[in-house]
């Protein structure tokens, strides 16, 4: 191996001075371009390390002269949205929930930010189409257990189901007819055959006829004589296909022995009043909202 | 550029240079990775309200890390406004501190779940662990019914804050001594509540599962409702503004 440099005559380089059995290797210079790029990004992470914290130090970093943090940006991003969107939530927070309807745009807005906060909020237990799940009603559908307009919706949201922490949360208690020894075991039996001819799931046969005058004295309080239901108590319908815990008899035997208790949040308590408002106009805007009975009934 | 080959070349057939040169460049390197972990204590702020895991808690955190829900799961909400708007406030180091190991993370075929805690209800939480698509039809989650069936194993729960301990956890002696009864307390509600609310404070005591006893469930809804709930942030707020 010789390390003698000398100058390549077909391209007129000099060579690294190494020889293995007659191969040598050209000293090609680096391109200019490449050069400079090299030297470029050297001097943009000098740049880089003074305007952005970067330097670790024992106990923190040097903080920059641009005074940057993630932190801090999060924070004036949060801030330019909340400006964005002031207006109109002021305008939904100043008007009554009942006239929002009366301006299109307003409406649409709320009923926008309703869905994003759906999403966050209510999709776990209502299903990200809302269509429910076994305990957790469906809300595009026109059943509802505690009023369906609005207000009632509203009102719901605000405080919740048998939600503890609410003096004002929706509240009714089933009593646990069998659990609780109100009915006997072949008394629930009659009172199911009963509740599945109402949603015409089964002929009036005897045990249906037996179970009509049990539906009478326990029941019809609640649920209505004709066991339609009601809304002052959310008691549910229990003539049509609609079940929250379902209709087969089995199911029913279960709810008449123990009872259901379905639970929801009072969102006025986790919520800002603006969210929960739009809210109430998006679940309203799924397809089963009612309107508001002509004359207001006082709540 | 004659001179810096020639040296270059020096360095190249010197092995002893070379050996030694590529040491202190290694060393350099690996300096500035290490030495920060002496001063980790500094780095990481204190935020008033991070205590550590109360003894079902960790029971329940071991059962978290037992079945691999880090995997899917991650415990860290980032400063981005996509990710404050849908978790909550963006996690902070010292709400890690008494993790052992983090459960930080970028995998999130599921949720992060850094503020979980307090969001739904215990019977929400039993039912999805039961069967996730019952709730939430498009989940993929597995289902993990099995752990309301079986008893959570606790008597040496005091050891796992032993272990705990030794890391740097700061248990003290009255939390060890107490650690099998302030377990059965915050699984049932039962028990000396005062003692457990006085050693961990904000710790959430009933029966988690629902099933009338100890079972795994217990300790993995106590540990869930747990996550993300020490810090007050209009408090800690304060704390973590840039300066």
């Amino acid at each position: 191996m010789s390390d003698e440099k000398r100058v390549d005559e077909a391209t007129g380089t000099e060579t690294v001075g190494h020889e293995w059995d007659g191969i040598e290797e050209l000293d090609t210079p680096m391109p200019r371009w490449w050069l400079i790029t090299l030297f470029g990004t050297i001097i943009f992470a000098i740049g880089y390390c003074f305007a952005y914290p970067s330097i670790p130090l024992l106990h923190s970093s040097t903080a920059g002269y641009l005074g940057w943090t993630s932190h801090g940006q999060l924070d004036a991003e949060l801030a330019a949205d909340h400006a964005r969107k002031a207006p109109i939530l002021a305008a939904i927070a100043r008007t009554p929930i009942e006239r929002i309807a009366d301006d299109p745009r307003l409406l649409a807005a709320a009923q926008e930010g309703g869905k994003a906060a759906f999403k966050v909020n209510c999709t776990q237990c209502h299903g990200s189409g809302a269509a429910g799940a076994k305990g957790y009603p469906n809300l595009n559908d026109d059943d509802w257990l505690w009023g369906g307009d609005i207000k009632a919706i509203h009102q719901t949201l605000q405080h919740g189901v048998r939600y503890p922490g609410d003096d004002a949360t929706r509240m009714s208690q089933m009593p646990a007819f069998g659990r609780d020894g109100i009915l006997k075991a072949e008394q629930i039996d009659d009172v199911v055959s009963y509740v599945r001819f109402l949603s015409h799931q089964e002929p009036f046969n005897i045990s249906a006829r037996r179970g009509k005058e049990i539906f009478a004295q326990n029941c019809a309080a609640c649920h209505g004589a004709e066991g339609k239901g009601n809304r002052q108590l959310g008691a549910p319908n229990l003539t049509d296909a609609i079940w929250l815990y379902g209709g087969d008899r089995q199911t029913i035997t279960e709810t008449v022995t123990n009872a259901r208790y379905g639970i929801m949040p009072a969102w006025g308590q986790r919520l800002d009043p603006v969210t929960v408002k739009m809210l109430a106009l998006y679940v309203h805007s799924l397809g089963g909202g009612e309107k508001l009975p002509p004359a207001d009934p006082a709540k | 550029m004659a001179k810096w080959t020639s040296r270059h070349k020096a360095i190249e057939r010197n092995v002893t240079i070379l050996a030694v040169l590529a040491l202190i460049a290694v060393a350099i390197g690996g300096i500035v990775e290490i030495a920060p972990l002496f001063w980790i204590e500094t780095t990481v702020k204190p935020v008033e309200g991070v205590r550590p895991y109360s003894p079902l808690e960790l029971a329940g955190r071991n059962i978290y890390i037992r079945e691999g829900c880090y995997s899917c799961h991650s415990q860290m909400i980032r400063p981005f406004r996509d990710e404050t708007e849908r978790y909550g406030h963006y996690s902070l180091a010292a709400e890690s501190m008494f993790d052992h190991p983090f459960q930080w993370g970028s995998e999130r075929t599921g949720p992060d779940l850094a503020r979980v805690g307090g969001r739904y209800s215990d019977e929400w939480h039993v039912q999805h662990l039961k069967d996730p698509r019952s709730v939430v039809p498009e989940s993929i989650m597995p289902p993990y019914a099995f752990m309301a069936e079986r008893d959570l194993q606790f008597k040496n729960i005091a050891d796992h804050l032993k272990a705990q301990r030794g890391v740097g956890v700061p248990y003290t002696d009255e939390d060890i001594a107490n650690a099998v009864a302030d377990l059965q307390t915050q699984a049932t509600g039962d028990g000396d509540k005062a003692g457990l609310l006085k050693r961990y404070p904000k710790a959430q005591a009933r029966d988690f599962g629902g099933a009338g006893r100890i079972t795994e469930m217990d300790a993995l809804v106590a540990y869930l409702q747990s996550i993300g709930t020490q810090v007050d942030f209009k408090a800690a707020a304060a704390q973590e503004q840039p300066k």
